[in-house]
């Protein structure tokens, strides 16, 4: 078989697997100027908390040649000059002297994190015209719109990451009784400020797009302004309610989310 | 600079926009970065500042004022007021000259650096257009016909020519047409079986027509992987090898999603992915596995040729312009 150099000790070795009370982590190139952090391979509350905050300390730390930092569900993709990184340190490899930067700082001891992100409270018209899905979802669990309505506004959500299209924030955990997956065909244009359902996330598309989310209704709400200097609403480790308003709400909606 | 007749998809693009994928914008920017820093290197320009990425059929553009350009990439027949111009010059072009390109013959994407700034306003720290937000380039948009794009008062005095005229300096590199594409290991590689494995390191992909600026569709036997967990969501690159469910291959372009939850098997080198993005639909090629040091090296000497042909340039066409 034709592998080139790229045997399994050559990967181990440019892989590294630690344990540690605090951060059990793995980090992998991804291509030639990147390589990812993965805390845990997993949706879950505690190690995306770890995320954010090996993102806040990395971005804070303001390397010059970290030209992205990119938090996701479970993992911190970090994009670097490899040019700027070998003219600094000659005869090393940018990728490991980054992976060496990185395993130091994820190896600081992290006590309790808590979440700092903002709660927004977010309007959403749930009739049918805004939520062409809604009527299978009911159909697809045995429930009532009510039940629906109630179900997606009684949870309060968190922003886990952003990612897709700019401002589109991944949202969850959605209550099991209205976990359906994405549509198999996706439909060729959805409208801006429609909230779906996939699984169990729920997200708000941020612009017309192409997309393949079960929809359940629509904010009046902008996620992303391209004028504002701060572009996107939301940011992961926000908290996000939604409530319920009617069509005529929705119409003459004037305020943002608050 | 003023676009007489719309191309198909022409487009400001810059290196790219970084520091906001956080946010989910992805940084666009020249497909073929490497021609891209190449027109800017030939007129002694900043490497990553923006140019014109032109697609075939490309826009016909007026030159209002006496200026000198730069074509690199494609070779889609280049010529102003009807006779040809040659790629990797740069060419002083008189006032009220017609740029038109007439023919497709090699390549996917011409790029166009003039000696000039352009008069535009950056979105989020760069040039490149971003189509899906409508953000960045001129208007956030594809350029269309009477578009305008003013260039910036400069204070140099210099001589002109008469005529069109080809300056006596070219690139010695350029993005060749080879077909064997480097690429690194990704994450979930293993995840192919081993006989899925030595035929994606075998096998001819073909470029599809379901291929743009965000990514290439790939057609060639479908390739299996072992049973696996489904991914969750995470960061991906300009270049990433993702595999699709039906076992055909995805390789993501510039305007790719920030994020995506496809095993990512490869990632195509930086240095060769000029290479990739100059390939149209029905061409093939193969992928090679290259090591990160390998890789690494490749960069490194794009980038010194790219400076040094940009200092060179530079002080050439300071020499030119005062002869």
């Amino acid at each position: 078989m034709v592998c080139g150099p790229w045997t399994v000790d050559f990967l181990k070795s440019l892989t590294f697997n630690t344990v540690n009370a605090y951060h059990p982590y793995t980090i992998f190139p991804l291509g030639d100027t990147a390589l990812t952090i993965d805390f845990g391979d997993q949706v879950d509350e505690v190690i995306n908390r770890k995320v954010l905050r090996f993102f806040q300390e990395l971005k804070e730390a303001n390397f010059p040649f970290i030209k992205d930092i990119v938090p996701a569900y479970s993992t911190v993709t970090v994009f670097y000059d490899a040019i700027g990184i070998i003219q600094h340190r000659p005869g090393k490899v940018a990728f490991e002297f980054m992976a060496e930067l990185m395993e130091g700082l994820a190896q600081e001891p992290v006590e309790e994190i808590t979440d700092t992100g903002t709660l927004h409270r977010v309007p959403v018209c749930y009739d049918d015209a805004f939520g062409p899905d809604s009527a299978f979802i009911q159909e697809q669990k045995g429930i009532t719109k009510q039940e629906l309505i109630a179900l997606h506004t009684e949870t309060t959500y968190r922003v886990y990451m952003i990612g897709f299209l700019p401002g589109f924030a991944y949202m969850g955990p959605v209550a099991e009784k209205l976990a359906v997956p994405r549509k198999e065909v996706p439909r060729q244009q959805v409208p801006a400020g429609s909230v779906g359902i996939a699984g169990r996330q729920t997200g708000i598309y941020p612009l017309d797009s192409p997309g393949g989310w079960q929809l359940i209704g629509r904010t009046p709400v902008p996620m992303f302004n391209k004028e504002d200097n701060d572009p996107v609403r939301l940011r992961p480790g926000d908290s996000i309610q939604f409530y319920s308003i009617t069509a005529d709400e929705y119409a003459h909606y004037q305020g943002g989310a608050s | 600079m003023r676009i007489i007749k719309a191309g198909l998809l022409d487009t400001i693009q810059d290196d790219g926009r970084y520091g906001y994928q956080h946010l989910g914008v992805n940084p666009s920017g020249a497909m073929d970065r490497f021609s891209a820093r190449l027109a800017n290197a030939l007129l002694g320009k900043e490497l990553q500042g923006p140019v014109l990425e032109l697609h075939f059929p490309a826009a016909q553009i007026l030159f209002e004022e006496d200026t000198v350009i730069c074509l690199t990439g494609a070779d889609f027949h280049p010529v102003v007021n009807n006779k040809p111009i040659p790629l990797h010059h740069p060419v002083f072009i008189p006032a009220n000259s017609l740029l038109a390109f007439t023919r497709h013959q090699e390549g996917a994407r011409c790029y166009l650096a003039v000696w000039q700034q352009w008069e535009l306003k950056p979105w989020l720290n760069s040039y490149s257009t971003n189509l899906k937000a409508q953000a960045g380039g001129l208007h956030g948009k594809c350029l269309e016909r009477y578009d305008l794009i003013p260039f910036q008062k400069s204070s140099v005095t210099w001589k002109k020519a008469a005529d069109t005229q080809v300056l006596p300096w070219k690139a010695n590199e350029v993005v060749d047409t080879r077909k064997e594409i480097e690429c690194l290991i990704g994450s979930e590689w293993y995840q192919l079986t081993p006989e899925a494995r030595e035929s994606f390191l075998e096998q001819w992909f073909q470029v599809t027509h379901e291929s743009d600026r965000m990514g290439y569709r790939l057609a060639g036997k479908p390739l299996e992987v072992t049973r696996q967990p489904p991914m969750i969501s995470a960061a991906v690159s300009f270049g990433t090898v993702q595999l699709l469910p039906n076992g055909q291959l995805i390789v993501l372009m510039a305007d790719h999603q920030t994020t995506g939850g496809y095993p990512r098997l490869a990632h195509v080198s930086k240095a060769h992915l000029p290479i990739l993005a100059q390939k149209n639909a029905g061409q093939v090629f193969r992928f090679r596995l290259v090591t990160l040091e390998e890789a690494e090296k490749k960069i490194i000497a794009q980038y010194q040729y790219l400076k040094q042909l940009q200092l060179a340039s530079g002080a050439r066409l300071q020499e030119w312009m005062a002869r």
